[in-house]
């Protein structure tokens, strides 16, 4: 079957989309559960698999890559537009 | 990971292909190379732009380069061709080579006589020097023996989420078995020296994998300027990637998660095992050059935009991120990572990519190779040419 996401390192706080996913959407995670996608997610694009507090790390690979500009919630899209650089990575 | 067959060289190493070479040690005697490559068949001219009007550090890179490929263990012997008057000599080559035991042979097209004769003096010798590596048969090898590069380029917001990782799992396990893997482009690894100084395998390793990242970042701010930050460029962006930490992590995923035990210069071979990193652009030919010279048997290339590039005298394993380009490309992807990481595990995607190393590693001919794949030779230079 098809993912719809990737889940790179189970540390991860973020997904990555294999398709452009629409707001509202509820899609299978490959960890089993589910997620409702809370904005538009474009191919590639990363999605919150949970709520990332302001200031909180944003982790794929496993390795933080930055921290969140703002609150984000589950299903949330994350890119520069709530992501800040990290000050201490 | 099981043992493979590989041709045997006087130094000890392990060849996955067999190739003569008609090396021009300038790039002024790339037509007579050409000349002995067209009459006779078999061989594998190696054309590059350099050789010459160089001086310092780009000289002792070009030597190291081209002594580098010479010694690369799937090349079984080479012919040298020198024009004369030039820095980097045929004889000064020869004698690095036949350091290591392999048959050299090497002539100056002006002490010949002219393009034609050294044409026809350079055919006769690279007919007998075919003549004697046919002789050369595979024997049993340990994946110890095996040198993997590490290569990505002309990469998607896909590269590193399916290819790179798929790549990474492969490389760890080439790492268990006693192998050693080859990461470059040091560019790409701006923004994870954190990560990497935490991998190393002790404080002089990880002092220097610092001070080549820092390196890396210094010469793209004093090359670009304010535009330095679009390393991580519009396009990288547009396809997802927030920050410059994300898009070199996706890098160096294609490395796995083994500890670094040594860094290397450019074109410099490692003395350590296990995964090495190598100083170098991230310029895919030119750094294709640097894992060659180090002694790769083989390179595993990914790429979401497709690129076709080989390598001469190196297999190279072109793994597609994104089953689009896969389709749109069948001709030069070897592999579709985002089919093959479909419901599988990664662990299953490896299985099969491992086993596709292990073919192409005895003989199995990669896309690239069938495609004729391997131009021209770029090396890596520091200075402007005088």
């Amino acid at each position: 079957m098809e993912q719809d996401v990737i889940i790179i390192n189970e540390a991860d706080n973020v997904a990555v989309a294999r398709r452009d996913i629409p707001a509202g959407e509820e899609v299978a995670l490959p960890t089993g559960g589910s997620l409702t996608t809370a904005a538009d997610i474009p191919r590639g694009h990363k999605v919150a698999l949970v709520a990332i507090a302001e200031g909180g790390r944003v982790i794929k690979y496993g390795e933080c890559i930055g921290v969140a500009g703002a609150d984000i919630g589950p299903g949330d899209w994350v890119h520069t537009h709530n992501i800040e650089a990290a000050d201490k990575p | 990971m099981r043992s493979f067959k590989g041709y045997p060289r006087p130094d000890g190493k392990v060849g996955a292909r067999n190739h003569v070479v008609v090396m021009p040690t300038v790039s002024c005697a790339n037509g007579v190379a050409g000349a002995i490559a067209r009459q006779v068949e078999g061989v594998v001219p190696l054309y590059h732009g350099h050789g010459c009007g160089r001086g310092g550090r780009d000289l002792e890179l070009h030597f190291r380069a081209l002594a580098g490929l010479l010694a690369n263990p799937n090349v079984a012997a080479a012919l040298l061709v020198g024009l004369g008057c030039e820095v980097v000599k045929a004889r000064f080559l020869a004698d690095m080579a036949e350091a290591g035991g392999k048959p050299v042979e090497h002539f100056e097209i002006q002490e010949v006589g002219g393009s034609r004769r050294a044409a026809q003096k350079g055919a006769a010798i690279a007919r007998s020097l075919l003549e004697t590596a046919s002789a050369c048969e595979r024997v049993e090898a340990s994946p110890q023996d095996l040198l993997l590069g590490l290569k990505c380029g002309g990469s998607d917001s896909l590269s590193g989420v399916t290819a790179n990782p798929l790549v990474g799992e492969v490389a760890d396990r080439v790492v268990a078995a006693g192998g050693t893997t080859v990461l470059t482009e040091s560019t790409e690894m701006i923004g994870t020296s954190h990560i990497l100084e935490r991998r190393a395998s002790d404080p002089e390793v990880a002092a220097r994998v610092k001070e080549m990242i820092e390196a890396a970042d210094r010469r793209t701010h004093e090359i670009m300027g304010p535009m330095a930050s679009l390393v991580i460029a519009p396009g990288n962006l547009e396809g997802g990637m927030s920050s410059i930490q994300e898009k070199s992590l996706g890098c160096i995923a294609k490395a796995g998660t083994s500890p670094v035990m040594q860094v290397v210069d450019y074109a410099e071979t490692p003395q350590a095992t296990g995964l090495v990193l190598m100083d170098g652009p991230g310029y895919d030919t030119e750094s294709m050059t640097g894992l060659a010279a180090a002694g790769v048997q083989v390179m595993m290339f990914t790429t979401g935009r497709g690129n076709p590039i080989g390598y001469p005298v190196v297999p190279v394993i072109k793994i597609a991120s994104n089953t689009p380009l896969f389709r749109a490309m069948e001709d030069d992807m070897d592999v579709d990572a985002e089919a093959a990481l479909d419901g599988a595990s990664l662990t299953g995607a490896g299985d099969a990519l491992e086993e596709l190393l292990l073919r192409v590693l005895e003989g199995e001919q990669t896309k690239a190779e069938l495609n004729g794949q391997d131009g021209i030779i770029c090396l890596y230079t520091t200075n402007p040419a005088f």
